[in-house]
């Protein structure tokens, strides 16, 4: 099953309602929050987005596909991220990347079917002395193994290989 | 007037140009490829890079954004110049090696294979038909998506986009023939942006015409007339 949330246009008439009011009315932060509510964007949101900020839908979109922190795509309720940056890579991260790519059964910026997980890799966030690095949903993890990244999976309720 | 000096020559130019318009003003020849004199500028190619030559060292800068200002001393083709582009043509080889004036480019600067290859395409991402399509057409029908190595331009969501006219500016102002128009009699395609027309045929001339949009205006004007 596929959790994806159906995109509801009245929502977004909250969301863009709450924004008039406010004084905040930029293009990111209406994207931020479509992002954080559906976690992605609907290509419905963005052509209402559009038309209710006057900006170009060509434009909606390039900024939509630039930033990481957006995606067209549906991502999955826990996101994982390894870091692949030098200092990590040397320390065996990609070993971590492989073996949960291997447990959830999908790969790098792909989200499992049942929409729980995504799995996605980075390029240093910064805290290299700590490599290999692994953020969960926000959360950084140093040091982490093979070994330890089977026991951060196994705190989110996956043991083995997932389907 | 503000005075500048470019390769040892004192030249004047308009207030409030740039290094480039005052080299070209004064016929000096700058290279450039993301540069269109009615768009604005994009600094995004670096072939139009030049020395400048200050009291703390030299330094390289884009001469198309770069403001032309008093006292400036500018070097359009000295070795760190030369040194740049060559690497920055070599770069824009290995990403687009099907591109024609890149192939050219190479060529000229004595760069047989580049080091790496980075893709293999025929657009440079110098921006021009997007900043046509914006600033001159008005239309916004392509932007720049995705980033990095990842960067296209593309209409949203890849397909054709109805924001296209069909004007073909885009097609005139890319400088690497990577937008493909086809017309034949009834119908216009711009293949890179997936845009097809239809052409309607006039009742009069018989010749045929773009503008099924725009037709239902024309009749309004026209108070229903046949058009
Ligand atoms: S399609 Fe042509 S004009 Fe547009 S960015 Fe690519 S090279 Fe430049
Ligand atoms: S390389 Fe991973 S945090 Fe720097
Ligand atoms: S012409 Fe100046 S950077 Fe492209």
């Amino acid at each position: 099953m596929n959790s994806e949330q159906a995109f509801d246009a009245s929502e977004l008439a909250d969301l863009l309602g709450d924004k008039q009011d406010g004084e905040d009315k930029s293009l990111m932060s209406i994207l931020e929050d479509v992002q954080a509510r559906y976690r992605y964007l609907p290509k419905d949101a963005l052509i209402l987005i559009s038309e209710w900020m006057g900006v170009p839908l060509s434009q909606t979109y390039s900024v939509a596909t630039f930033y990481n922190a957006f995606s067209l795509k549906p991502k999955g309720r826990h996101i994982i991220n390894v870091c692949l940056g030098t200092a990590c890579n040397v320390r065996g991260s990609r070993k971590v990347v492989e073996r949960i790519a291997d447990r959830l059964g999908i790969e790098p910026g792909e989200t499992t079917q049942d929409g729980e997980f995504t799995l996605e890799t980075l390029n240093c966030v910064g805290a290299c002395a700590l490599g290999p690095v692994a953020i969960i949903d926000g959360t950084h993890f140093g040091r982490v193994n093979a070994a330890g990244a089977d026991k951060l999976l196994k705190k989110l309720g996956v043991e083995g290989r997932k389907e | 007037m503000t005075t500048l000096t470019i390769d040892g020559r004192q030249v004047e130019a308009l207030r409030g140009s740039t290094v480039l318009e005052a080299a070209r003003e004064n016929h000096i020849e700058i290279p450039t490829l993301c540069y269109h004199e009615a768009l604005e500028p994009y600094a995004g190619c670096r072939l139009c890079v030049v020395e400048l030559v200050t009291p703390k060292g030299s330094q390289l800068v884009a001469s198309c954004v770069y403001a032309a200002e008093d006292g400036l001393v500018v070097k359009t083709n000295s070795g760190i110049v030369q040194e740049s582009r060559r690497m920055t043509v070599e770069l824009l080889l290995a990403a687009a090696p099907k591109a024609k004036v890149i192939q050219d480019l190479a060529a000229e600067m004595g760069i047989e294979e580049p080091r790496v290859s980075l893709g293999d395409s025929d657009c440079i991402l110098c921006g021009l038909c997007v900043r046509a399509c914006k600033e001159i057409v008005g239309a916004n029908a392509i932007s720049l998506v995705n980033r990095g190595f990842a960067k296209e331009v593309k209409p949203p969501f890849e397909i054709g986009s109805n924001a296209c006219t069909g004007c073909t500016t885009c097609v005139l102002v890319c400088p690497t023939g990577a937008i493909k128009l086809e017309d034949v009699l009834d119908s216009r395609s711009v293949h890179r942006w997936e845009s097809d027309f239809e052409a309607r045929e006039c009742k009069i001339c018989g010749d045929h015409y773009l503008a099924p949009e725009f037709a239902p205006d024309l009749k309004e004007l026209l108070g229903e007339e046949e058009v």
